[in-house]
């Protein structure tokens, strides 16, 4: 029996060992100067975690009483999550280092995040949410500040920390009213009690106060307030971490806990999802648009973003699932390879975060400004770039729902959304050339990031390389 | 050969790759290789295309040369052609090379510059033959992305409002359509676009908010679609976007505006609207047909009082284009054949005025008639040209643009005899600003110091024109050329369409149709 349950979580179990011998292997010797291999080898162990788990897994795996998923779902969220935080992880390396603030702390505390994200997805039970939600934010909290003395990073830290801590209060109070109506934590136990038709008024509390909680996580309006804030205050690796990983996992708990433990009052949750779906839209556009620093820009964009992937949850179907999780997937190469290029954004070693430096890039750089503007296009969702099919997906499903309205409030949205990515092409290839325009050049791993996933863009139109088989088995086994 | 339509959309995209990753740009050696190359690449997709016409049987009203393929997210990959499109797509593949020769004295960023127009060639070739709904969407949308490089880069002086201006119009039009699309999609369970030919799509009147729809979900679908061509048409009140991106435009890019681009709103409407959404195009059509007839003679008007060249063409070309969308809705042969051929001639006829406009532009570096006068002292070739394509806008009989106006307007006198008046005045006011342009630039004496040594046209420049010359000329006194290609396939159209609407037997249409 116990051996069965500790099977299937065998990765996280790896992985935490993993973790702690890291720190304490390096508090022992060489301290900070073991990060540099210490981050390869974590991105390494991460890459051939996320093979295994994509090879090997198989079937539906239930753990722990029900505790603990391991199925098509939960494989491609972990999948998604682990190759992401190992790109971010060798694409930051170069960058702190030479900003000095490459610590051996940072990849085992990356690794730990990681860890809560890969039991947020396979959560069945409230516990296992709220557990692997709060190991993933604490370990982010403290990633969000590394850079200690720099006042900024600290605000970003700490901002991010209360208003996280607000949510995980909204969300645990949600919780335990959902117990107290239920009786169980467990999902399954969840889905039994709520029964099919309308939700107890109980329930129904409780369930908007754990949607908000989520919605915080996901950065989603009404709760993104922290977004813009910690995006721009935090080192740049960490905000690409932040913009890629975290939001997947939040995602798929999301997905998780509205399809496996609500799935029976889908009226009663899709409404408040499609709302948050277009405020977030509205917001990440609009606001956007006044920005010039590109990693606030980057935080708007990917509010908007979020409120795409919503539009799939709101569907409430399977369908809305597999969009939902090919969105997800896009947007996180996307994001991916635009962070690479922001990192390699520096003028005289410096970084450099001014929109308005971009000035005539194209000009120094014709290669580098190719790939982000495919890039931006795909993220403005211009066809046929792979940004236009992931919302495509979602839209399908949308209207399979009939959430006409839905649909057409986001063909504005991403209207209005174009005109901040369009700013950035323009400055690429007719803006001015100015006198602190970044310098030419910058490291080839960050190139090969960038040039990687500028060509998933393009080629992936051909058949988005096998993900929509993954995500469609990933749906069924969430959704039935 | 099975994937001739294939080979021919994406032999430029493929000339545009080997022209990124293995042509050397930037000094005077690799600038003229990357132009011979284009013209090459783009002069072999002509002639490749060829074959696509000749194997092209007439009689036969349904989809030819079709391929066929599975793809990403339900969709299928799936090109054809019939009788609307073959046109387009050869007038297309036609107007490339030119389009590229008369960039020859580009000098800003040669190689990125052919490798723009060669993608834009295979989009707009793809939006002609796709045969899958989101495919067209595709290509159509596609399209912004050079095109908005083609004006923001080699563009005139405010390149940059223009370009944003034309990006984000027709980018809020196309996504309303993209809508209506996942609604079809929805409704009929496929994207294929023969297949939505003959499905029905519901068309019993409802309510949205209080407002009474007549024609219901068709004619809703119907304005999503309208939101979208109107704008790329471009039709009167959503027309703005033209002037300016052709005023900003480099000689080359108007070209293909004008003469493809405008084109794909037409060839929407003739795909989509007409006969997919027949009880919703019987229902617009009245709204239709006013909005035509004011942006005749309205743009027509506003032409009259231009002082830039390029702009009054511009303002013409929309004229030209409110005989396209009139003659459409008519909805009867001659006003179908009439639109068809009138967007061909137009291709041509408007194409060549650009490119005449780009010829004293290249000189003198100024597109403000007053800066001109008397031209033909010192260019008696050129004002032959010039004459004989002011002529063809005008609509002389003999030229190409005479057969296309006088069978739209024969087809919207049978329908609506107010309309079809309105817009024969537009005739005069064509006739009016067209001459007056020419007598401002070409005739009169010589007396400005600055043109006392303009040259005349070179041998290049005379080789660009001749085809178009040819072309016109030929469509004037044999017009049957083209219309025996797209008769039969009108034919068909206009036959369903007339089934469709009889069927629908619509009280709401006859109260819409009594309103004039």
């Amino acid at each position: 029996m116990i051996s069965a349950d500790l099977n299937i979580i065998l990765p996280e179990i790896l992985l935490a060992v993993y973790a702690m011998l890291a720190l304490v292997g390096a508090v022992y010797t060489g301290k900070d100067k073991l990060a540099s291999p210490l981050v390869w080898a974590t991105a390494a162990v991460m890459l051939i975690m996320a093979l295994w788990i994509g090879t090997t897994g198989s079937g539906t795996r239930v753990g722990f009483f029900g505790m603990f998923n391991d199925d098509a779902f939960s494989r491609f969220a972990k999948v998604v999550i682990l190759i992401a935080a190992a790109c971010v992880l060798i694409m930051g390396e170069a960058f702190m280092k030479r900003h000095n603030l490459l610590r051996f702390e940072y990849p085992v505390l990356v690794v730990l995040s990681v860890i809560g994200m890969m039991v947020m997805v396979s959560a069945g039970d409230l516990m296992t949410l709220y557990m692997g939600l709060e190991l993933q934010s604490l370990a982010l909290y403290v990633v969000a500040s590394l850079r200690r003395d720099s006042e900024m990073s600290t605000e970003a830290g700490l901002k991010y920390f209360v208003l996280g801590a607000l949510s995980s209060g909204l969300l645990l109070y949600g919780a335990s009213l959902v117990y107290g109506f239920a009786g169980t934590t467990l999902f399954s136990g969840i889905i039994a009690a709520a029964g099919t038709g309308q939700l107890s008024i109980g329930l129904l509390i409780g369930l908007v106060l754990m949607i908000s909680g989520l919605a915080f996580k996901v950065s989603a309006v009404p709760f993104h307030m922290w977004t813009p804030d910690v995006y721009q205050g935090a080192p740049t690796p960490v905000t690409a971490f932040f913009a890629t990983a975290p939001k997947m996992a939040a995602m798929g708990l999301f997905a998780r806990l509205l399809h496996d433990a609500f799935g029976a009052a889908v009226s009663d949750w899709s409404q408040v999802v499609a709302l948050i779906a277009v405020l977030s839209m509205f917001l990440g556009s609009i606001a956007a648009i006044g920005q010039r620093n590109i990693k606030r820009l980057m935080a708007y964009s990917s509010i908007a973003h979020m409120g795409y992937a919503l539009i799939g949850l709101a569907a409430g179907t399977q369908a809305g699932v597999q969009a939902m999780l090919v969105y997800m997937a896009v947007y996180v190469t996307m994001n991916v390879g635009t962070f690479a290029f922001i990192l390699s954004m520096q003028k005289d070693g410096q970084p450099v975060t001014e929109v308005d430096s971009l000035g005539m890039y194209a000009k120094r750089e014709p290669g580098r400004a190719l790939a982000v503007l495919v890039l931006l296009f795909s993220l403005a969702g211009v066809p046929p770039l792979l940004g236009f099919f992931a919302k495509l997906g979602v839209w399908q499903a949308a209207i399979a729902s009939d959430m006409y309205w839905l649909v057409v409030a986001s063909a504005v949205a991403s209207a209005i959304g174009a005109y901040y990515y369009l700013r950035i092409v323009y400055l690429m290839y007719f803006g001015e050339d100015r006198e602190d325009a970044l310098d030419a050049g910058g490291s080839p791993v960050l190139w090969g990031f960038l040039a990687a996933s500028a060509f998933v863009m393009v080629a992936g139109v051909v058949n988005l390389f096998g993900i929509e088989g993954a995500a469609a088995a990933a749906a069924a086994t969430l959704v039935n | 050969m099975a994937s001739l339509l294939s080979i021919v959309t994406f032999l430029p995209a493929l000339a545009a790759l080997i022209l990124a990753l293995f042509l050397r740009g930037g000094d005077a050696a690799g600038d003229r290789n990357a132009k011979v190359f284009a013209l090459v690449a783009t002069g072999a997709t002509f002639v490749i295309s060829l074959f696509i016409l000749f194997q092209f049987d007439p009689a036969d009203t349904g989809f030819q040369m079709v391929e066929q393929g599975r793809w990403i997210m339900g969709l299928n990959y799936k090109m054809g052609v019939d009788g609307i499109s073959v046109l387009f797509v050869m007038l297309t593949t036609f107007m490339m090379p030119l389009t590229i020769l008369a960039s020859w004295d580009v000098k800003l960023r040669v190689k990125e510059y052919m490798i723009a127009f060669l993608l834009l060639e295979t989009l707009m070739l793809g939006v002609f033959m796709a045969l899958d709904m989101v495919l067209f969407y595709l290509f159509f949308e596609a399209g912004l992305i050079p095109m908005f490089l083609i004006i923001g880069i080699w563009g005139g002086k405010d390149r940059i409002y223009a370009s944003f201006k034309f990006f984000l119009y027709t980018f809020l039009g196309s996504l309303l359509m993209l809508v209506a699309m996942v609604a079809m999609y929805a409704d009929a369970g496929t994207t294929d676009i023969p297949t939505l030919l003959s499905h029905q799509f519901a068309f019993a009147d409802f309510e949205v908010l209080g407002v009474h729809i007549v024609g219901g979900m068709q004619t809703l679908l119907w304005l999503a679609f309208f939101a979208s061509f109107a704008v790329k048409m471009p039709m009167w009140p959503v027309h703005t976007w033209l002037p300016d991106a052709h005023v900003q435009a480099p000689t080359a890019g108007s070209v293909v505006l004008a003469a493809i681009l405008l084109k794909m709103g037409g060839y929407g409407f003739l795909r989509f609207s007409l006969p997919m959404f027949p009880v919703g195009s019987e229902v617009m059509a009245p709204l239709v047909y006013w909005m035509s007839a004011i942006a005749i003679v309205y743009t027509s008007l506003v032409a009259l009082v231009q002082e830039d060249m390029k702009k009054l063409i511009a303002y013409s070309s929309v004229a030209h284009m409110g005989f396209v969308t009139m003659g459409i809705f008519a909805a009867n042969q001659q006003g179908i054949d009439g639109a068809i051929f009138q967007m061909v001639s137009h291709g041509f006829v408007s194409g060549a005025l650009f490119l005449c406009v780009g010829v004293i532009y290249d000189r003198m570096h100024t597109r403000d008639i007053d800066a001109y006068g008397g031209l033909v002292n010192r260019m008696p070739a050129y004002a032959l040209v010039f004459l004989l394509f002011t002529m063809a806008n005008v609509g002389l009989p003999g030229t190409s643009g005479f057969v296309g106006e006088f069978l739209t307007l024969m087809g919207i006198f049978q329908v609506n005899t107010w309309v079809g008046l309105f817009a024969t005045s537009g005739v005069i006011l064509s006739a009016g600003y067209a001459l007056w342009l020419y007598r401002r630039v070409v005739m009169g004496d010589l007396i400005k110091e600055s043109l006392k040594t303009i040259q005349d046209m070179t041998p290049r420049e005379r080789w660009i024109f001749a085809p178009l010359i040819v072309m016109t000329l030929w469509l004037g006194v044999y017009p049957a050329a083209a219309l025996d290609i797209i008769g039969p396939s009108v034919e068909a159209l206009v036959s369903n369409h007339e089934t469709a609407v009889a069927a629908a037997d619509l009280g709401g249409a006859t109260v819409a149709q009594s309103n004039h």
